[in-house]
């Protein structure tokens, strides 16, 4: 399979969350969100309310294909970070593991430099969870719950 | 790659609607867009040029309901449709779980029809799907201009493997639901096999 499903269990997740918040308050951040490749939201901490965090999801996705996309034009591997300056916050992005995407959002009362430092860290240890929720998904014993989904399931979904 | 939620009971789904340039995909999104409760919807996203064209991708993200306890969410996008966007389209075609081809019916636009249709199956190719494995839905669009081929003559061109099709008027919505529900019912057949598209 060229593609593997992407999962998400409680445990995993617990742990991801973990250290999302950690990163949160280690690096004095605003926000921090990990998304998944094809801009799928998996964990976000921080002051989200009043962001559209789908949309950046998306966004952020498309961005990181784009560059990528340029990496592989100039014969690099891909962009591991990127660094975006505006007036009132700031982003960084960076890739983790060629699989998720880890973007911080931050404003004065830090600094880049923390912030790399902490995101470091953090990606080594998102790194090894998604390693291990990987694995787990391409274990054939692994079931999923839609394997006992009927067709009536489906066609009731759009009956209104 | 759809991502299932253990912890959210969520599942998500990406789209993607491909067709040559003016065919009328951003013209479907909107109209789902429009017609759909807020609370099923979030923000629709255009990257778009200053004369409306999709410069990068069209984006729309949307919520079907529940199916054994788990919420349906389907990320919709287009692609830009002009030939030289291609570096463009193969990225939005990244992690796709269902593919709607939209043909533009007018008799002038065949070739392109043709075209966008290979380019599609050489993209596709190279990220490893095939087309004839993966969710695929075909919608003949402005079935209101007048010098249109007729749907015999679009299925024998565009459809011989005989996938489920489409007669729309995307812009006045004819035609969008139907397509978009056959797609999202293919996507979620398929999860239930447990396959992925490869
Ligand atoms: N007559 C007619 N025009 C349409 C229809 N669908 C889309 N259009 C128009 O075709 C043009 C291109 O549509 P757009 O959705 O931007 O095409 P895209 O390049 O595939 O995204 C717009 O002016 C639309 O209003 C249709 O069913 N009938
Ligand atoms: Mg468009």
């Amino acid at each position: 399979m060229t593609n593997p499903q992407m999962v998400m269990y409680e445990e995993e997740f617990n742990q991801i969350q973990a250290i999302v918040d950690r990163l949160v308050r280690e690096a004095n951040a605003q926000v921090v969100f990990i998304i998944d490749k094809n801009g799928q939201l998996i964990a976000s901490a921080g002051e989200t309310d009043q962001l559209d965090t789908t949309s950046l999801a998306s966004l952020t996705a498309g961005n990181i294909a784009a560059t990528g996309g340029i990496a592989k034009l100039l014969r690099e591997n891909e962009f591991a970070a990127q660094f975006h300056e505006g007036e009132k916050s700031n982003v960084h992005i960076q890739l983790v593991g060629n699989r998720v995407i880890l973007v911080v959002i931050f404003g004065h009362n830090t600094t880049l430099g923390l912030v790399r430092l902490r995101v470091k860290k953090a990606s080594e240890q998102l790194n090894a969870i998604f390693e291990a929720l990987l694995a787990k998904v391409q274990d054939p014993a692994h079931e999923t719950p839609f394997a006992e989904i009927t067709d009536d399931d489906i066609d009731n979904l759009f009956n209104d | 790659m759809s991502f299932i939620n253990y912890l959210s009971r969520e599942i998500n789904c990406k789209i993607v609607y491909y067709g040559p340039g003016l065919c009328g995909k951003t013209t479907n999104l909107q109209y789902i867009y429009n017609k759909t409760n807020p609370d099923a919807k979030g923000k629709m996203i255009s990257l778009a040029t200053e004369t409306e064209r999709t410069l990068f991708f069209d984006f729309l993200p949307l919520a079907l309901g529940e199916i054994r306890g788990f919420k349906t969410r389907f990320h919709l996008y287009t692609v830009p449709g002009q030939v030289f966007y291609d570096a463009s389209r193969k990225l939005i075609l990244k992690g796709v779980d269902g593919v709607v081809f939209v043909a533009d019916s007018q008799i002038a636009r065949m070739e392109a029809n043709i075209e966008s249709m290979e380019n599609l199956r050489t993209n596709l190719a190279e990220q490893g799907y095939s087309l004839d494995k993966l969710p695929y839905v075909i919608q003949y669009n402005k079935r209101d201009m007048p010098s249109i081929a007729p749907v015999e003559e679009l299925r024998n061109l565009l459809n011989p493997q005989g996938v489920p099709d489409f007669e729309a008027i995307a812009k006045d919505g004819d035609g969008v639901f139907d397509t978009l529900k056959a797609i999202a019912k293919l996507v979620l057949t398929e999860l239930k096999r447990g396959g992925a598209g490869g």
